[in-house]
């Protein structure tokens, strides 16, 4: 299973996790199915069924735009990373 | 006229004594922002033709942000008590503007400077960074920015040697809009002013210029705006109710409180660019939003708020494109 660490702001929507373990073959699944396990995150990172812009997903440090964005591959060793933004200061 | 070999001598100064030089450092040109008038903006959301849209343009100041301001007072104050001497090392945590302020102040008076900054700072900040001669200290991006407040004051705990501005806690952080912020607002709008709008990072612009604004006329409005959720794009803002809240905040201090979306925001900054001739950061348009929502309710009044930064360290984000 592909892991994905939740940034701090998340975490109130994954029960406090900082990490979950998902399933799927790509980016988009690996996506779909932690919202399917923590529904309430689902507002916070798509809008309709579109993931919102300003969410940032890294695949071991690279950010999935770059690469395929959903369609991109993950294997079970693989790490994704929600990056929240900046806040103020 | 032009010099030829005959009237050459008529160009040449007449006396070589030591010349009286008109000179600014750049910290001299932090302040006296020009207020912007948002009339397109106004008419596009239907405000009353007796309201009026003001913005301070924050992008004019030499560091390129708002925060030019408390970094500029906080260490000014810092070298009044002695904390802050020759040889010292200026510490802080920030997301990217109260650094590059900092970076730059540091660099005119000789103190190395060290931040503590989420590794997930936009590009465009880092090379400002890095091209002004500070110290980095990456922290782990998904601990946001409350992860690079911890690491600085690890760091702070650690090495005596360092002054710690620490602006989330820091006084100077809003006695500098206090002192300036407020007192321009007042001039510029010839006191008229009804209300008052800024968004929420460490507080400091909202929490100084509403204690002077009160001061002048307790019956301006203040109302302060944040992000509709812990995880935003709001760059720049802060979601108090999960984020560690900054000593300076006061949050009985507000008259109303507004909450935006980050896709209102990025559907303001591209309206400001494409209709106003502005080109602004997140976080401005988000305090346009913000504005807007508070004029919206009036029949008449002088609605201010305050545009940060440009949109020049955000051109990397993909929602300019939309
Ligand atoms: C882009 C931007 N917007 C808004 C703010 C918030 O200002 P304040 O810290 O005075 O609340 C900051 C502060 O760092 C900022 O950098």
């Amino acid at each position: 299973m592909t892991t994905i660490r939740i940034p701090t702001p998340l975490r109130p929507y994954t029960g406090g996790n900082s990490a979950v373990a998902v399933s799927g073959a790509t980016v988009g699944e690996a996506l779909a199915d932690l919202t399917r396990l923590h529904p309430q995150l689902r507002p916070h990172l798509y809008d309709g069924e579109e993931l919102r812009s300003f969410v940032n997903v890294y695949l071991n440090k690279e950010d999935v735009r770059g690469l395929q964005g959903a369609q991109t591959a993950v294997a079970a060793a693989d790490t994704l990373m929600i990056i929240p933004s900046i806040a103020g200061g | 006229m032009i010099a030829t070999r005959d009237n050459l001598t008529d160009l040449r100064p007449h006396s070589f004594a030591a010349p009286r030089l008109d000179t600014t450092r750049p910290e001299d040109l932090i302040g006296n922002t020009p207020l912007l008038r948002l009339d397109r903006a106004a008419a596009a959301f239907a405000l009353s033709t007796r309201v009026t849209l003001l913005a301070k343009a924050e992008w004019v100041n030499p560091g390129g942000s708002v925060k030019d301001r408390a970094a500029r007072h906080i260490i000014h104050e810092a070298e009044r008590r002695g904390l802050l001497r020759p040889g010292m090392t200026l510490l802080d945590a920030t997301s990217g503007n109260t650094g590059i302020a900092y970076a730059m102040l540091g660099a005119a008076r000789g103190y190395r400077v060290k931040l503590a900054v989420p590794e997930n700072v936009s590009p465009e900040r880092l090379a400002i960074l890095r091209a002004y001669g500070a110290e980095l200290v990456l922290t782990d991006p998904l601990d946001g920015s409350d992860g690079a407040i911890l690491e600085a004051r690890r760091i702070a705990a650690a090495d005596p040697t360092v002054y710690y501005a620490d602006q989330y806690n820091n006084p100077a952080n809003w006695q500098a809009h206090y002192l300036t912020t407020a007192e321009e607002i007042w001039r510029q709008t010839d006191g008229t002013i009804s209300h008052f709008v800024a968004g929420l990072g460490t507080s400091g612009t909202f929490t100084g210029v509403t204690r002077r604004l009160r001061e002048l006329n307790s019956a301006v409005a203040c109302v302060s705006a944040q992000p509709d959720s812990p995880f935003n794009g709001l760059e720049g803002w802060k979601h108090m109710a999960t984020a560690i809240v900054p000593g300076i905040y006061d949050a009985a201090l507000a008259d109303g409180n507004v909450t935006v979306r980050t896709e209102e925001a990025h559907a303001m900054a591209r309206f400001l660019a494409r209709h106003e001739g502005i080109l602004v950061g997140v976080s401005a348009a988000a305090a346009v939003v913000a504005a807007l929502s508070v004029a919206r309710e009036l029949d008449e009044g002088v609605v201010v708020t305050v545009l940060p930064d440009s949109g020049y360290k955000y051109l990397s984000e993909r929602f300019w494109l939309e």
